[in-house]
């Protein structure tokens, strides 16, 4: 057995509950922070396997989700501009901003571009210079590297029809709000494994020291998921709170050295409000100076507006791991994939989208 | 509109092309309306229109699909083809050869379903009007089964089979669009069911109800299956085939091979008792060679249920709109 069937090898898989139902001895809290994590949890059903008081809460890592609706309205309203075309990735594209999603701009004659990596928008203003592509930059640390590789080729290429809607968001801020704040339950965390292949591990050491909380690097794959819970819990039950590796096979401590130096090259730490979440010293990223040119928000003047949201959707208490999706009223009535109320509900990464999709029997 | 007048360069493009390429004795009168000899029984009737993006793909193309994709919704009341009727709107400025191509492949694919085109209709639609070419099938099949096909004869308890490994077309049609920079040599499952059905029925096995998975996937068909027929259904996961690389391009883009539409599968419903005769003929089929016994039919109405691996279960529901590739 190789590659992905290994990483899920029901033998292996029952193997690992069986340690996490030995090894659990109280009631503990873990929070997988990546929206993709949650996913494959939702889908194999690996909560299921978990012993009573083991409870898994979905984190904030959707990037999609976290991306507010002013930001998407932003995208809409650049996309319908003469000579515009606005490049994104695809689960960007229904998600509501405030007035509809970029399907509907689409609709109403904005141009709005499906693409898989930033730099295909690279390529479509290099193959056709008359019209300005904005590439609509949403993504954590794990994107980050691409949308700075697109930056620098579009510079390198001399591309002044290139630009960037900047919405990178940045983990570590996230896991410190989400322990300061207020009715945190949360004892544990798992990390997102692909931004920490990116960005490696020092940056969770302060976090952990200072709220005494296990971080543990875990990967996709069920066994991987097992793994990282298994090794949250021997530490909350022997009382420590150390940074560790449960995804050894993608993470170097130090991260990857040529992706993070080329993130850093072309980004600098920002503030950022976080949709749900609000705003977040550090939270995200932005252009630095000599790169300030391809910022869309500098290129082309847009009136900044105050933050709205749908009245009734909980986004910011799902992403904070305070509440479960079907504790939200809205939860598959009001809200569902094709007429979501917020985010968490379309992104391939939502949490409210997992929950609707991989529905547990009985539930 | 060179094409769109209804003069004489429209009769040479459709005697050039369409009646060379289709015409198997029916096409050539020109007359208004196709006459047909049958002998008693039930016929079953149905109608659909193509519209793909490509209009080529590895494994078929619109041409292909559209024989095939009437044929198959035939097949699935038990029914063996006919005839079909096959109308197009083409837009201005299609390449003759891509024409050429399509109808072609159309023929070949009516040949080898041995089924024939007995009537069509062109249009010619301007510039920047169509999707360069909408194909309509309309079929017409005589039934076979001796029993009705139909959803509300399944039995809690009856086997659940597939003809094959499922989610192919649906993630090849999305590589040969070219636009997420994935590459696969993956190619689509478009073709005829019929015969195995046919097999089936004369094998004596009491098929109680089939469906084609073509618009989202297995997972979609098995619901529709579910609540028209008033039972449920538990999947067996491991037991779902599927390509390793239909499996790995899903994997990449973030998409789920059981909501990935096939061309050239159908889900067939049978007895427990007889569900590995049923395999053993499927098997016996080249279209339904990669035959599997996937779940069975429960009391649990409407509800389709997936058995992991590890023995957790979910629910596998109905969801609309289109799969959109994700970011990371």
């Amino acid at each position: 057995m190789t590659g992905l069937a290994a990483l899920r090898d029901p033998a292996l898989v029952l193997a690992l509950a069986e340690e996490i139902r030995r090894t659990a001895t109280r009631p503990w809290t873990i929070m997988e922070v990546c929206g993709g994590q949650t996913h494959a949890i939702a889908r194999y059903g690996l909560e299921e396997l978990l012993p009573d008081g083991l409870e898994l809460v979905h984190g904030p890592g959707c990037p999609v989700c976290v991306t507010p609706a002013e930001t998407v309205d932003r995208a809409a309203r650049l996309a319908a501009l003469p000579n515009v075309v606005l490049a994104t990735f695809g689960d960007m594209v229904r998600v509501p901003g405030s007035e509809g999603d970029l399907f509907l701009a689409r609709a109403r004659g904005a141009r709005v571009r499906v693409v898989a990596s930033p730099l295909d928008a690279v390529r479509m203003a290099a193959e056709d210079r008359s019209e300005t592509v904005v590439f609509f930059g949403v993504g954590f640390e794990t994107t980050a590297p691409a949308v700075a590789l697109a930056v620098r080729q579009a510079a390198e290429l001399g591309l002044s029809n290139f630009a960037v809607l900047v919405a990178l968001v940045r983990v570590p801020p996230a896991l410190e709000a989400i322990l300061s704040g207020p009715g945190n339950r949360v004892r544990a965390f798992l990390a997102a494994g692909h931004v920490c292949t990116v960005m490696g591990l020092e940056e969770y050491e302060p976090i952990a020291m200072r709220h005494r909380v296990p971080i543990v690097a875990t990967g996709f794959e069920p066994v991987d998921i097992l793994s990282g819970v298994l090794a949250a819990v021997r530490q909350l039950e022997a009382g420590q709170a150390r940074v560790e590796n449960a995804y050894a096979r993608a993470v170097g401590p130090r991260g990857n050295a040529a992706a993070r130096s080329l993130v850093l090259e072309v980004f600098e730490p920002c503030d950022r409000h976080w949709r749900g979440i609000g705003p977040l010293p550090g939270g995200g990223f932005r252009l630095r100076e000599p790169y300030r040119a391809f910022d869309a928000e500098e290129r082309f003047e847009l009136p900044s507006e105050a933050p709205r949201e749908a009245g009734e959707c909980i986004a910011g208490l799902v992403l904070r791991g305070i509440k479960k999706p079907y504790e939200c009223p809205a939860f598959g009535v009001r809200c569902t994939p094709d007429r979501p109320l917020g985010a968490p509900m379309v992104s391939s990464e939502g949490a409210c989208s997992a929950y609707y999709r991989y529905r547990r029997v009985g539930a | 509109m060179a094409h769109g007048g209804g003069g004489t360069v429209m009769r040479r493009l459709i005697e050039r092309m369409f009646f060379a390429a289709l015409d198997r004795g029916d096409l050539g009168a020109a007359a208004d309306a196709a006459v047909l000899a049958l002998t008693g029984g039930e016929l079953a009737l149905t109608t659909d229109s193509f519209v793909v993006r490509p209009r080529f793909f590895p494994g078929g193309d619109i041409g292909a699909l559209a024989v095939h994709g009437t044929v198959n919704d035939l097949a699935m009341v038990g029914a063996e083809p006919i005839a079909l009727t096959a109308a197009f709107v083409l837009e201005e400025g299609l390449p003759t050869e891509e024409l050429w191509a399509i109808v072609s492949s159309m023929a070949a694919a009516a040949d080898e379903a041995g089924v024939r085109v007995v009537a069509g209709d062109t249009k010619v639609v301007e510039r920047g009007h169509g999707d360069g070419v909408f194909i309509t099938t309309t079929g017409l099949g005589r039934v076979v089964a001796p029993w009705p096909i139909r959803a509300d004869r399944i039995r809690p308890g009856d086997a659940l089979l597939v003809s094959g490994d499922v989610g192919r077309h649906g993630m090849a049609v999305m590589v040969a669009r070219g636009d997420l920079a994935v590459e696969s040599d993956l190619a689509s499952d478009c073709a005829s069911v019929h015969r195995a059905v046919l097999a089936l029925i004369e094998g004596g096995v009491e098929v109680r109800a089939m469906r084609d998975p073509t618009r989202g996937g297995l997972a979609s068909a098995l619901n529709e299956l579910a609540s028209s027929g008033g039972v449920g259904f538990e999947l067996r996961e491991r037991d779902v085939p599927v390509d390793p690389r239909t499996a790995a391009v899903a994997e990449l883009l973030g998409l789920d091979p059981l909501y990935s539409a096939c061309e050239g599968r159908f889900v067939a419903v049978v007895p427990r008792e007889q569900a590995e005769a049923a395999l053993d003929i499927l098997r016996s089929v080249p279209v339904s060679a990669g035959a599997a016994a996937i779940g069975e039919a429960t009391e649990d109405a409407g509800r389709v249920v997936v058995r992991s691996d590890f023995g957790t279960r979910r629910m596998l529901p109905m969801l609309s709109g289109e799969q959109l590739p994700r970011i990371c």
